[in-house]
């Protein structure tokens, strides 16, 4: 492993809290390096509902998710962030006083005085469909994700789903499949009409079938699948055969790995104290939808605030012989100077 | 107060009072009517809240909007009557209404 990437906080997540604290915490002289699982910035609102609108975000009478997102990173971008998208914290090992070696499943290292868990709802992970007895198949006839489209070489396909991810490998892999089937429920599709197209001339071709129903079952022995048996739209049942299926559904949020790192917790919720946001393990902090209190409310406008508590705190474990003189941006040529505008 | 009737898979039913104003899927959840899950809480973003609307209802709930049928693309066992409880308003209009929750949420 290389060395470490060294920061004074790692934040986990870069929603829009997160996304906040590198504004708070950058008025403080403090860096942050920011670790999502998703490809992208913004969280939940990149990732669920870009387009919807949010109304109640303080000074700001409407916006939309990714309007909100992007004004953030206008707002932090004087304080210089580090993203490291595609990747998710697995370890969390306090090392000093405090100091934590954070590891993640990418293979990155960072040491950081101080952590802050912003992870919302936890990490992002492909949804499992509903189908009775998937868990068996999974990891040898059944991904959620194409990391090598060679281990598809020659297989029968069976891909199931309507939206980009569905189409874009219907596409790629049809060309090394034996035989490939898309399955969805409709006629209709949520991918880009573009890839539709290229589809159905593929189906035109008789390169790929195109099937509408549902699965309902599958067929196999020792985690090797055979077929998946399928409602077809008109009431039919009837038998796909495969040697492998990819499910696109979507993503859900599994709370992950954060339930392993030695936090107190409340099911899915780390526990905070309500003056610096902070866990039961000091140096360690958690805001936004991830944390509980009492009176907590999962709103966007509370998760600003517990980032701005969070890093006056943040500022005694990375300065502790500094003495933090509370300015405000308004009046405060050094934090204008900060922010460059002055 | 209009009163809406849930049918979980097993065929037990429970009645409850619904507020004007309010959706069908936080009338299951303000209630305890098992079967609806609500992960995203209402935002029409998962397909959790997945109910069979009573075919004699159809046509006074109506039909999904091609965003709740992309959501509906992630529901287990998805019907021509499916909706997501969440994007039916409780009215005046659809007092008695009767839904079905699936076998399971996806």
């Amino acid at each position: 492993m290389s060395d470490p990437i060294k920061t004074d906080v790692l934040i986990i997540g870069a929603g829009p809290v997160g996304l906040f604290a590198v504004f708070e915490l950058g008025l403080l002289d403090i860096k942050a390096h920011l670790v999502d699982i998703l490809d992208k910035i913004g969280g939940q609102c990149a990732e669920l509902y870009p387009e919807k609108p949010i109304y109640d975000i303080p000074g700001i009478p409407k916006t939309t998710a990714q309007g909100l997102v992007d004004a953030l990173l206008t707002q932090i971008k004087p304080f210089g962030p580090q993203f490291h998208l595609n990747d998710m914290v697995e370890t969390i090992e306090r090392i000093g006083e405090p100091l934590f070696r954070v590891k993640t499943d990418g293979g990155k290292l960072f040491e950081a005085k101080v952590v802050v868990i912003a992870a919302g709802g936890g990490s992002f992970q492909p949804k499992r469909p509903p189908m009775p007895g998937i868990e068996a198949y999974e990891g040898q006839s059944v991904h959620y994700a194409v990391r090598k489209m060679d281990a598809f070489r020659g297989q029968k396909i069976l891909i199931v789903g309507g939206g980009d991810s569905a189409l874009d490998w219907t596409l790629n892999l049809a060309p090394v499949a034996r035989h490939l089937t898309l399955l969805h429920r409709r006629s209709e599709f949520r991918a880009s009409p573009d890839s539709v197209n290229k589809m159905m001339a593929l189906v035109g071709q008789g390169k790929i079938d195109f099937v509408l129903g549902q699965v309902t079952g599958l067929e196999g022995e020792g985690g090797k699948l055979k077929a998946a048996n399928v409602k077809g739209n008109d009431g039919s049942t009837f038998h796909i055969a495969c040697d492998a299926l990819l499910p696109f559904f979507g993503l859900t949020m599994k709370l992950g790995p954060v339930a392993n790192w030695g936090l107190k917790m409340e099911g899915e919720l780390i526990p905070v104290e309500t003056a610096a946001f902070e866990t039961s393990m000091p140096g360690i902090f958690a805001i936004g939808d991830i944390n509980t209190y009492p009176g907590k409310l999962k709103l966007i406008l509370c998760g600003f605030h517990e980032g701005a508590m969070m890093a006056q705190k943040a500022h005694r474990y990375i300065y502790p012989d500094k003495k933090l003189v509370f300015q405000y941006t308004t009046s405060s040529s050094s934090l204008q100077k900060k922010l460059g505008v002055v | 107060m209009p009163k809406i009737t849930y049918i979980d898979s097993a065929g037990a039913a429970r009645t409850v009072d619904g507020v004007v104003g309010a959706t069908v899927m936080e009338t299951a959840i303000k209630n305890d009517v098992p079967g609806i899950e609500a992960e995203c809480g209402g935002a029409c973003a998962c397909a959790t809240c997945h109910v069979y609307v009573d075919e004699a209802w159809r046509e006074k709930t109506g039909e999904p909007t091609p965003m709740e049928e992309d959501m509906l693309d992630f529901g287990y066992d998805v019907r021509p009557n499916s909706r997501l409880s969440c994007q039916i308003k409780v009215t005046e209009e659809i007092d008695g209404l009767v839904v079905r929750t699936p076998e399971r949420q996806a």
